[in-house]
């Protein structure tokens, strides 16, 4: 049994899933920000699988390798942003729990 | 990739990537998300994409953990207490996650190009693999060079926001 375009995406699918069940089930705000990472892994895993699929003249498609590496740059700038803002939150509230978080809640 | 690696790879990164979701200490979910996050490099190595390997371990894997727990000490997290969980947000998310997962799983049963095995690469005589970095490069700095110094300048903006926002005063 070879694996195929369909084991990588399938996989992809899986954790991106994981996730976003992180997402929607955590209450702490730094493990939902780990599990945002998860989901940008999950995206970058298919496109190197369809990279690799999609060959030009014989070698894997670089155009969605180097996305990747913009949205692996990205992500990283984004950490960093994201993790300044928890640690401001964190002064001002001295809690990580969204629901202590309701300032703004209707 | 040879398909026991491929699973064990596969497996590592989703059962680490759940790790992450189900542990209560912040700590321990960080240490779990480095194991997936190498675990996923080790299939884009299958995938012939040994630059973009080397980088998701160097910068996911170093220094965005590294962060990540930095971040966890300074704020001193203990491992949560646990709270009254609130049903319908838990049930609506484990739906929304197994509803995707299922419909994925439709749509790509349909894709029939996705089962056929993925095509072999042109080497060159005495090649074993792809000079990767190399192309990897030659199409970062030509095709996707303008992109590349707005990413520069992105990482400038996102520098100097966090040393903004860090400051013990915000105005």
């Amino acid at each position: 049994m070879t694996i195929t375009l369909f084991h990588y995406l399938f996989v992809s699918g899986l954790l991106f899933a994981i996730g976003l069940a992180g997402v929607m089930l955590r209450r702490n705000i730094i493990i939902i920000f780990m599990c945002l990472e998860l989901m940008l892994n999950a995206a970058n895993l298919s496109l190197v699988a369809f990279s690799r699929f999609n060959l030009v003249d014989g070698l894997p498609n670089y155009n969605a390798q180097v996305l990747v590496f913009f949205i692996i740059t990205v992500a990283a700038a984004e950490v960093a942003v994201g993790l300044a803002i928890i640690v401001a939150l964190y002064r001002a509230r001295q809690t990580t729990h969204v629901e202590d978080i309701n300032s703004l809640k209707f | 990739m040879s398909p026991i690696l491929f699973y064990f790879f596969a497996a590592l990164t989703l059962i680490f990537g759940v790790a992450v979701v189900a542990n209560r200490n912040p700590v321990a979910s960080a240490l779990c998300l480095v194991v997936s996050f190498l675990g996923l490099a080790s299939l884009f190595v299958g995938l012939d994409a040994y630059f973009i390997a080397v980088v998701q371990v160097l910068v996911y894997a170093g220094a965005v953990m590294v962060l990540f727990l930095f971040i966890i000490m300074l704020l001193d997290l203990k491992a949560e207490e646990r709270r009254k969980i609130n049903l319908p947000a838990y049930a609506g998310g484990i739906l929304v996650a197994v509803a995707f997962v299922a419909q994925l799983w439709l749509v790509l049963q349909r894709f029939s190009a996705a089962h056929a095995p993925f095509p072999t690469l042109w080497l060159k005589d005495g090649q074993t693999s792809v000079d990767d970095v190399r192309n990897v490069g030659t199409t970062l700095f030509s095709v996707d060079n303008l992109p590349f110094q707005v990413v520069g300048v992105l990482i400038l903006v996102a520098t100097i926001g966090v040393v903004v926002l860090s400051k013990r005063e915000l105005k």
